[in-house]
């Protein structure tokens, strides 16, 4: 009789003759009905510029579209920004922080923030649809995660307002004056208000520039600012293009700039502020690795695996985009994946049962297609799950590849998509080599059952963020940022705000 | 043996069915999945005041829950064993629903082996389908794992062909990694779609789906090794038809469309089965009954 002490495999016949191995049926016996979202998202048909509290027409008169991911129709017209709409924003933000919002004392501005934040709140799945509509992220996840977190970020920072005596014990902080800001497009929302709240808490002026293909949820939230009584020109919101974000980080009133986004964008960036006397926040790209021992919980490491990368279509600066697990429970973790993935619905990002909605832009899925392609060329194995796609719409299925090696593309480029990348390793000193073998340090994961070993992990990854047996766990009061090609600077927490202000 | 089949992590876990919760079930959808649970609920009445009368009720509940004749009967009645004879007497022998005795000193087990075998042939002998026995938590918790599972043998060989459900009282193991053990424990002994169950009903803590989901995960795991199917019913606590989906979506995304049956997953449930039957009347007609035509209290079966 098999017991607990003794472990008895036990062979039933079918296996003996030959039969097929046993295998999960995950069919369409009890399919589920579509579900989708129908709160009104409150779109105009056009969106202007933000400046000095009021909606303008950008100077050149031109207007581009933004386009809904998941099914390529027009949501909005979007102004172009140039130079001369640039100055004027900056402008319009010197003089509210010379005027008004430089000179407030930190319990009057954090009014203001808690009612932005409060407004936010109130008008939350507006805001969730919004969001999903222009980025093609599913709307759990920008119901459940995206719109909170924004908010949760202004009420922490508003906390803050009245209590900057306590971030430099000892010293006395000092805004910095009026700060450029460029933003990504795979959390336009979370974004905008990771950089904003700490600037405004600290008694700063923005000029911020969110990405071309995002840019309705900023201008909605230009709204709100409207609607809390922000003082004109404390927050200005100029859209556009690339030469809009140069525009942006390179004028002479920025005090400070900051950047997230792609290292390369952020590396021309660095360079044409050489020899400014500009302070400078970079997040950039991240090739994280997550890394599974042999004792770890395998079906929650498996969930934290899924989590890691398919979130948000794998559109994350920190997704754990490269698996390493240990060479003993490599095949079991594998088969747990592939059949965990089975299940991962893709589809509409407005359907509340889709788990993984729309790639962002067509560009986005033309890199990620062309990367996939790199690395069935180099030889690793490809797993996509079956299933239909929408006919229109830029998607694409969760992909895992395994057999690879350090030297594949898929294991050095962010990808920026969900695709995994599976390497093995074999003893905790190859596994921390490994993860540290990349141009980037943003994040990293590690699963075990074993406290002590997530310590030394810990101490030994050179990443921004270790997270310990769970993945993309944020928090405002939790400082974020990167080692090496990940950038510098830290948002979020207490180190998060010394970032937007001068110590004296 | 702990070691062997691996921790379960409790954040993990919680996490992972808090995405269950989340599903939105719509429609045909739910139609599907109201009947579906129906069609598994093994209903339950395990009280010292039972009678006769009682059960004979139940009975008749279970085998036309609602006057529409397009729901499915349910799938067991499940009684004490002093109440075998006259659930065999008020449903005959040719009938769909099965009868399930709790057994073996149910629900303590605080009773010597030879009582509770006694216990279980005399079930078998008055006509129980299913006996639901329970294991001895006092030894599990010693560590004495040999002797827990030859109790479980023991009691199988007494079944005969009666499908045996093992109750594992998950909220007196306590914790996740003792739930995934206990349910391997007794896996490794039963036969193809025999029962692994959460719990009695009569402790504080019953059925969640984060205990659900260690358990199904352990069947899955044991399946994809063996080959060997066990079916899985959790019982207690779950009293709403929002809940019975919320268990079925983890059965779907976890073990798949095979185990959306009942002969390999049961609710261990009285007072579900109206709310099952209050929400399939609302899809059906648009809009709520009065509060009387379905009764919250199991009593008035």
């Amino acid at each position: 009789m098999p017991t607990l002490t003794e472990k008895k495999s036990i062979r039933p016949a079918s296996r003996a003759q030959g039969r097929p191995a046993p295998e999960l049926i995950f069919g369409d016996l009890w399919e589920y009905d579509p579900a989708p979202e129908t709160a009104d998202p409150k779109l105009k048909a056009r969106y202007d510029l933000f400046i000095d509290g009021r909606f303008v027409a950008p100077k050149s008169g031109q207007y581009f579209d933004s386009i809904n991911p998941a099914n390529e129709t027009r949501l909005a017209k979007i102004a172009q920004a140039n130079a001369a709409d640039v100055d004027a924003a900056y402008r319009a933000a010197q003089n509210a922080y010379t005027k008004v919002w430089g000179k407030l004392p930190g319990r009057e501005r954090a009014k203001y923030i808690y009612r932005i934040a409060r407004l936010l709140q109130d008008r939350a799945r507006e805001f969730a649809v919004a969001e999903t509509l222009d980025g093609g992220k599913p709307i759990k996840e920008s119901r459940d995660f995206d719109v909170p977190m924004a908010a949760a970020h202004f009420f922490y920072h508003a906390g803050w307002a009245d209590k900057l005596d306590y971030v430099a014990p000892g010293r006395r902080v000092a805004p910095l004056g009026v700060v450029g800001q460029v933003i990504p497009w795979n959390f336009p929302l979370l974004m905008l208000a990771w950089k904003l709240a700490p600037a405004l808490a600290l008694g700063n002026c923005v000029v911020i520039k969110p990405a071309e293909t995002t840019s309705i949820t900023a201008l909605k939230l230009a709204e709100i600012f409207q609607d809390a009584g922000l003082p004109p020109g404390v927050v200005n919101i100029v859209t556009g293009f690339g030469d809009t974000g140069a525009a942006v980080m390179g004028h002479p009133i920025a005090a400070k700039v900051a950047f997230t986004g792609s290292t390369e964008v952020g590396k021309i960036i660095m360079r044409s502020l050489a020899g400014t006397d500009k302070k400078m926040t970079m997040e950039l790209g991240g090739k994280a690795a997550n890394i599974v021992f042999a004792d770890a919980p395998i079906d929650q490491a498996v969930e934290g695996i899924v989590n890691g990368i398919f979130f948000n279509q794998g559109h994350v600066c920190c997704a754990g985009s490269r698996l390493l697990v240990q060479e003993s429970v490599a095949a079991e973790v594998l088969a747990k994946l592939k059949n965990r993935i089975k299940v991962l619905r893709v589809g509409d990002p407005l359907d509340k049962n889709t788990d993984i909605g729309a790639i962002n832009s067509a560009e986005q899925l033309a890199t990620i297609k062309r990367l996939v392609a790199a690395g069935v060329k180099e030889g690793a194995t490809l797993y996509q799950p079956p299933g239909v796609l929408p006919a229109k719409g830029y998607y694409f299925r969760p992909t895992v590849f395994s057999n690879v090696s350090m030297s594949h593309r898929i294991a050095r480029e962010e990808i920026f998509g969900p695709v995994l990348s599976v390497l093995t390793f074999r003893t905790v000193d190859e596994a921390v080599e490994k993860a540290n073998n990349t141009a980037y340090g943003l994040s990293a994961g590690v699963w075990t059952d074993k406290g002590s070993r997530i310590l030394k992990m810990s101490t030994e990854l050179k990443a921004g963020v270790v997270w310990a047996n769970t993945y993309n766990k944020f928090d405002p009061t939790s400082p974020f940022g990167g080692y090496k090609e990940s950038g510098f600077g830290r948002e979020g927490g207490r180190q998060g705000l010394l970032d937007y202000c001068q110590l004296a | 043996m702990f070691n062997e089949i691996g921790p379960v992590d409790g954040v993990g876990i919680e996490e992972r069915v808090a995405k269950y919760t989340t599903r939105s079930i719509k429609k045909n959808a739910k139609l599907f999945g109201l009947k579906l649970a129906t069609s598994m609920v093994d209903l339950t009445t395990l009280e010292g005041k039972d009678t006769p009368g009682k059960v004979a009720s139940l009975c008749q509940k279970a085998l036309s829950p609602h006057d529409d004749p397009s729901i499915p009967t349910v799938a067991a009645v499940c009684v004490y064993p002093s109440m075998v004879r006259h659930a065999r007497r008020a449903l005959g022998s040719a009938t769909p629903v099965r009868i399930a005795s709790v057994a073996t000193a149910f629900p303590s087990g605080q009773a010597p082996l030879r009582t509770r075998l006694a216990e279980v042939r005399a079930a078998v002998g008055d006509g129980a389908d299913e006996i639901d026995m329970v294991i001895n938590r006092g030894a599990f918790l010693a560590g004495e794992f040999q002797l827990v599972q030859d109790e479980i043998v023991a009691v199988r060989e007494t079944c005969g062909p009666a499908t045996l459900k093992v109750i594992l009282e998950v909220s007196e193991l306590e914790t996740y990694d003792n739930i995934r053990a206990a349910s391997f424990l007794a896996m490794r002994v039963l036969r193809p779609n025999d029962f692994i169950k959460t719990s009695t009903g009569k402790t504080s803590l019953n059925a969640t789906l984060g205990n659900n989901q260690v358990m199904i995960e352990a069947i899955r795991d044991f399946y994809l090794n063996t080959g060997t199917a066990i079916a899985m019913k959790p019982a207690g606590g779950i009293r709403t038809a929002k809940q019975a989906l919320q268990f079925l979506v983890a059965v779907k995304e976890t073990l798949g469309d095979d185990w959306l049956t009942n002969t390999r997953y049961r609710f261990g449930a009285s007072s579900l089965l109206n709310d099952l039957l209050r929400q399939i009347e609302k899809e059906r007609t648009g809009a709520y009954q009065a509060p009387y035509y379905f009764s919250e209290a199991a009593e008035s079966y």
